[in-house]
C-alpha cells in the first residue's frame, strides 16, 4: 500500500461517514432505524465515529414486532444505556395485541402490518423526514438499483423506475412537503465487508450470530428453532447452528454452523455458497417479493 | 489475504442491446464465485420456466420486476465482487434508454470504464458515444472488450481490424489509457482464465487486467481541499470541522486558509474518531480542529495558502442534461458542489454536443439525456477547479428548484475571459444583506417573445469620434424593424444617475460600472441596448464585458483621430480642452485606451455615416440579428 491508498474497509468506513454527516448537516428531522442486527451495530458504530466526540445527532427507532429473539431485547437494552444515543422504540400496538402472527395471518400480510405499517406510522407520528438504515445492495437483487438518498413519496412509496441519478458524492437531499428520504449508508458493503468490519472495530453484536447446540425441525434447509414461537411439525433434532441474520423468531430460521467466534464466521461468510438471506422467509414468497415489499414502504 | 489489505476498484460497464453485457458480468461474478447457490437456483427456476436451454446468466442482473417482464435493463445497478486482493464494485449501465444519463451517473465514480463491442457488428454509433462518455468523465483506463469472438471463429483478423478502427476514432478524444480484449463472455474465454481458443493474444484476460489496474488515479493528490460538512462542537472544549478531503493531503501544523473568509489559521489535529492521525489523505472522512478560533462554517473550504482554487461568480462548465424539464436559461437552479448549495442560472448554451458525431450543434437548451458547453453565473461566489485538475472540486449538480429533481451534471471547464480575478481586492462585493435572486421571467422567455436575442453593444471612442451619430442611426432602424431597443448615453446618465460624479480617473470607472448595470437589467428584459460612451479605460470596459455573457456583448470602437475629432468639435469642447478650460479632457489632457480586439472597428476620419451603418449593419447579420 503506498501512502495514497486506502484499503477497502478504510473506503467504505470513510463513505459511510460522509453519508451519515450529510443527512445530519441537510435533514430536517432524521432517524436512524436501528434493526438491532450486524449492520445496524455497524452503522451506529460509525455513527458513533462520525460526530465523535459528541453525541449521535439523531435518534435511533427501533420497529418491533414483539416477536424478536429474547437476545436481542437484551442486546437493545445495553444499547439504549449509552449516554450519546437516544433510542425510542415503536410498533404497530393494535395489530400486535390482536395477535397478528405470521401463521395466522400470512407472512406477508404480518409483515406488511407489523413492520411496513407500523415504520410508516411511526415515521409520520414523530414527523421524520429522513430515515437512515442499513440495507445493502448486495444482499438481495431489487436492491442492485437502490440509490444512496432514496426518495420516498408522500405514501413512503418507492417508485423504481423514476429514481434520481446520484453522481459523484454529491447527493441530492431536497424534497418536497410530505416526501421522504430513506439513506443507506452501508450500499456498498457486502457481508464479508461487515463481519470484517465488525472484527477490526471489535463490535458488539447480539450473541446468538454465534453457533451453539439447538433443537431444530429441518425444513429444506432452513433449521426451524423449537420453542420459538414456531409450531414446526417433524422431527426434532439436536444441531449446532448459528442465525446468519436477524428477523422475527417465527420467521427467521439458523443455519447449520460450527462458527462460535468472529474468525469462524468470517471463514464461513468467506466459503458461503448460499446468500444471507436464505434463512429468511419472506424473500421467498415471490421472485419479486422484496421490491413489492419495498415499493410500499419496506425498508 | 484478508480484506483489511485489499482495495476497492470502481468499474462501469456499459454496451449496446444484445452484445452480452449481462453475461459478461454474469461470468465474472459466476467464475469468482459471487453468486450464491440460492441465487442461481432461482435463475434456473426462471430459465426453465421461459423454456431456456442454458442457464441465463443475465437474469442474475435484472433487478426490478419491470425488467424482467420486458427483459432489459433499465437502471444503473451495482454489483460486487471479490478477488484475493481486490473488492470491485460495477457500476451496470444499460444501453439504451436514458443511456446517457445512465452512463453519465456511472462514470461518474469509476476507475475504469469496460465498453464491450460485439465482434459480428463492429462499431457502432453507440460505441463511439461510450469513449466520448468516458472521456468527457476522464474516467482514468478503459478497456474495450471484443465480445462474441466465439462467433467469428476467434479470428484475429476480425480482432485487429475492430482494434484499428476504434483507436482511429478514439484518437481525437482524450483518453489517457486504452486496452483491447478479445472475449467470449458466453464461454468464458479471457473473462476471468486466459483462452486456448485465441492462442494468437498475449494479452491479460479480463480479470487479469483489472486486478493489476492502479486505483489512485481519479483522485487529486496534490492540491488540499477540504469542503467543510459539518462544526462538531459538543462542548466548550472542542470544536472540530467535520468533512471528506476532497482531495490532496494535510498534516498537523500545516497552514490552511478558509474560504471564502481568507482567515488563516493552522491544522492542530486530523482525527478520526478519537485516534489523531499523521496525515489526512483524499478520500479521508476526518475531523480537523485549528489553532486559532476562526469562524468556519459548512460550504466553506480549507485549502493552502499557496495552492488556491479559482473562486469564481462565473464559469463555463459542460452539462449532461438528466431532468425530464429541458434546461430554461434564466432560471434558477440550486447548484450543489462538494457542501455547497448555492443558486444558479444558466446564461447561455454556447452549443450542444453531438455525443454520436462529437460535433457541435447550435442549441438554446438541453433536452433530456443531451450535452452541451454552458455558461453558469451564480448568486455568490465558489472555491472550484477545473474538472480536468480535481474531479472531486470541478463536479457539481444542478437540482430543478421547484421539484428537487437532479437536472444536470457539470464539469467545470473554467473561467474563460470573463471571471474575476483570484485577488481579494478584484472580488466585486455584493451589498450586505442583500440576497441575489433570479430574474422573474427569464430572459430566454423574455427574447422569444421579443422574437431576437438581447444584445449590447458598446460604442466606444472619442468624443466627436461619431458614436452617438452612428448608434442613433442604428436604433432607429432597429427599431422601424420592431425590436426592443435601448440607447443608453453619456452625457444623458451624467444628467441623472451619475450627476454626482466628475471626470477623474476614479469617476470615470464608477460611471461605466453604473452604466454597465444599467445595461444589464435592459440586456436582461430582452433588449438591444446601445451604449455611447468615450469609456476611456480598458479595465472599465471589460468590466462590462464580463457583465454579459460572451457573444452577447460587442465592443465598437468608433476610431477617429483626435486631428479629425478636433476638427469635427460639433460641441466646441475640443476647443474649451485646448484652451485648458475643460480639465482631464480624454484626447486631450487626459489618456484614451485603444481597445485591443474589439468586436468591431469602424474607422470615421474619412467614411460617411451611412457607409459606416451599413458597416455595422453587415456585423449585426453575422451575429444572427434580422437587420
Amino acid at each position: 500500500m503506498t501512502r495514497f491508498q486506502m484499503t477497502c474497509l478504510q473506503q467504505l468506513e470513510a463513505e459511510a461517514i460522509h453519508i451519515l454527516r450529510e443527512v445530519a448537516a441537510t435533514a430536517r428531522n432524521p432517524v436512524m432505524l436501528y434493526s438491532v442486527g450486524k449492520d445496524s451495530s455497524v452503522i451506529l458504530h460509525l455513527a458513533k465515529k462520525a460526530f465523535h466526540p459528541g453525541p449521535v445527532p439523531f435518534p435511533l427507532m427501533h420497529v418491533d414486532t414483539g416477536y424478536k429473539f429474547p437476545e436481542m431485547y437484551a442486546f437493545r437494552e445495553e444499547v439504549a444505556k449509552d449516554p450519546l444515543l437516544r433510542v425510542i422504540v415503536e410498533g404497530n400496538e393494535p395489530w400486535i395485541a390482536q395477535g397478528c402472527h405470521p401463521v395466522s395471518h400470512g407472512v406477508d400480510r404480518c409483515c406488511s402490518l407489523l413492520k411496513t405499517a407500523a415504520l410508516l406510522e411511526a415515521l409520520e407520528k414523530h414527523g421524520f423526514d429522513v430515515a437512515i438504515g442499513g440495507a445493502r445492495r448486495e444482499e438481495e437483487k431489487s436492491r442492485a438499483k437502490e440509490r444512496i438518498f432514496s426518495l420516498r413519496d408522500r405514501h413512503g412509496q418507492w417508485d423504481p423506475k423514476n429514481q434520481r441519478p446520484e453522481l459523484w458524492d454529491l447527493y441530492n437531499t431536497g424534497i418536497k412537503e410530505g416526501e421522504s428520504l430513506r439513506v443507506f449508508p452501508l450500499s456498498n458493503w457486502t457481508e464479508l465487508d461487515v463481519w470484517q468490519y465488525i472484527r477490526q472495530e471489535s463490535i458488539p453484536v447480539v450473541p446468538i450470530y454465534f453457533a451453539q447446540v439447538r433443537k431444530v425441525v429441518r425444513r429444506g434447509n432452513i433449521l426451524i428453532p423449537v420453542g420459538l414461537g414456531v409450531v414446526a411439525e417433524g422431527e426434532v433434532e439436536e444441531l449446532r447452528c448459528r442465525f446468519r441474520s436477524l428477523g422475527c423468531m417465527p420467521c427467521t430460521g439458523a443455519v447449520a454452523s460450527d462458527a462460535t467466534t468472529l474468525d469462524g464466521i468470517l471463514e464461513e461468510v468467506a466459503v458461503a455458497r448460499k446468500s444471507e438471506r436464505e434463512n429468511r422467509v419472506i424473500d421467498l414468497t415471490g421472485d419479486a417479493s422484496m421490491e413489492q415489499k419495498k415499493r410500499e414502504g419496506y425498508f | 489475504m484478508e480484506t483489511q489489505e485489499k482495495s476497492i476498484l470502481r468499474v462501469v460497464t456499459s454496451g449496446s442491446v444484445d452484445d452480452g453485457k449481462s453475461t459478461l458480468i454474469g461470468r465474472m461474478l459466476y467464475e469468482t464465485r459471487s453468486i450464491f447457490e440460492d441465487q442461481l437456483e432461482a435463475v434456473k427456476r426462471t430459465s426453465e420456466r421461459r423454456g431456456q436451454q442454458e442457464v441465463d446468466l443475465a437474469l442474475l442482473l435484472d433487478g426490478l420486476s419491470a425488467e424482467r417482464e420486458q427483459g432489459i435493463t433499465i437502471d444503473v445497478a451495482y454489483r460486487y465482487f471479490e478477488t484475493p486482493t481486490r473488492k470491485y464494485i460495477l457500476a451496470d449501465c444499460p444501453g439504451h434508454v436514458q443511456y446517457t444519463r445512465n452512463m453519465v451517473t456511472g462514470a461518474s465514480s469509476a476507475d475504469c470504464a469496460i465498453l464491450l463491442i460485439d465482434a459480428r457488428n463492429g462499431i457502432l454509433t453507440q460505441s463511439r458515444r461510450h469513449a466520448f462518455l468516458v472521456s468527457l468523465l476522464r474516467v482514468p483506463r478503459m478497456v474495450v472488450v471484443i465480445n462474441k469472438m466465439d462467433q467469428v471463429g476467434f479470428s484475429r483478423e476480425v480482432f485487429e481490424r475492430l482494434v484499428a478502427e476504434y483507436r482511429a476514432f478514439v484518437e481525437r478524444l482524450d483518453l489517457p489509457d486504452i486496452t483491447f480484449i478479445p472475449v467470449s463472455a458466453l464461454r468464458g474465454d479471457n473473462v476471468v482464465m486466459r483462452s486456448a481458443a485465441m492462442p494468437w493474444y498475449g494479452g491479460p484476460s479480463l480479470l487479469q487486467h483489472l486486478e493489476a489496474l492502479p486505483t489512485t488515479h481519479t483522485r487529486n493528490l496534490v492540491d488540499f481541499r477540504f469542503p467543510v460538512q459539518s462544526v462538531l462542537r459538543p462542548n466548550q472544549d472542542f470544536r472540530g470541522y467535520a468533512g471528506r478531503i476532497a482531495s490532496g493531503a494535510i498534516r498537523p501544523g500545516e497552514p490552511v486558509l478558509v474560504l471564502p473568509s481568507r482567515v488563516e489559521s493552522r491544522i492542530k489535529e486530523v482525527l478520526l474518531a478519537e485516534k489523531s492521525l499523521e496525515e489526512g489523505i483524499a478520500g479521508q472522512s476526518v475531523v480537523l480542529t485549528l489553532e486559532d478560533n476562526v469562524d468556519v462554517s459548512r460550504g466553506d473550504m480549507l485549502v493552502r495558502p499557496h495552492n488556491l482554487p479559482l473562486q469564481t461568480k462565473r464559469f463555463e462548465a459542460v452539462l449532461s442534461w438528466m431532468g425530464e424539464a429541458p434546461l430554461e436559461t434564466g432560471c434558477a437552479y440550486l447548484l450543489r458542489h462538494g457542501t455547497r448549495n448555492v443558486k444558479a442560472v444558466v446564461t447561455r448554451v454556447y452549443h450542444a454536443i453531438d455525443v454520436d458525431t462529437l460535433r457541435r450543434t447550435p442549441a438554446e437548451t438541453l433536452d433530456l439525456n443531451g450535452i452541451g458547453k454552458v455558461e453558469v453565473e451564480l448568486a455568490s461566489p465558489l472555491a472550484c477547479d477545473p474538472f480536468k485538475a480535481n474531479r472531486a472540486t470541478g463536479s457539481f449538480i444542478l437540482v430543478d428548484a421547484m421539484t428537487h429533481c437532479t437536472a444536470a451534471a457539470g464539469l467545470i471547464l473554467g473561467t474563460a475571459g470573463t471571471l474575476e480575478s483570484l485577488e481579494p481586492a478584484a472580488l466585486p462585493e455584493a451589498s450586505p444583506n442583500t440576497v441575489w435572486s433570479p430574474w422573474n421571467i427569464p430572459r430566454g422567455a423574455r427574447e422569444r417573445q421579443a422574437g431576437h436575442p438581447g444584445q449590447v453593444l458598446w460604442f466606444t471612442g472619442l468624443s466627436g469620434s461619431g458614436k452617438s451619430t452612428l448608434a442613433r442611426a442604428l436604433e432607429r432602424r432597429l427599431f422601424e424593424r420592431g425590436q426592443r431597443t435601448m440607447l443608453l448615453d453619456g452625457d444623458q446618465v451624467r444628467h441623472g444617475l451619475c450627476r454626482d460624479l466628475g471626470f477623474s480617473p476614479e469617476d470615470r470607472s464608477e460611471n461605466i460600472r453604473r452604466v454597465g448595470e444599467v445595461a444589464r437589467l435592459f440586456f436582461e428584459a430582452g433588449h438591444i441596448v446601445l451604449c455611447t460612451f468615450i469609456s476611456p479605460y480598458a479595465e472599465d470596459r471589460d468590466t462590462v464585458r464580463g457583465l454579459i455573457p460572451q457573444g452577447r456583448f460587442h465592443e465598437v470602437h468608433v476610431d477617429a483621430s483626435v486631428e479629425t475629432c478636433t476638427r469635427r468639435d460639433p460641441n466646441g469642447l475640443y476647443a474649451k480642452a485646448l484652451r485648458g478650460e475643460i480639465p482631464q479632457f480624454t484626447g486631450i489632457s487626459a489618456p484614451y485606451e485603444q481597445p485591443g480586439s474589439p468586436e468591431l472597428r469602424l474607422e470615421t476620419d474619412n467614411v460617411t455615416p451611412e457607409a459606416l451603418l451599413a458597416q455595422l449593419e453587415a456585423y449585426l447579420r453575422c451575429c444572427g440579428l434580422k437587420i
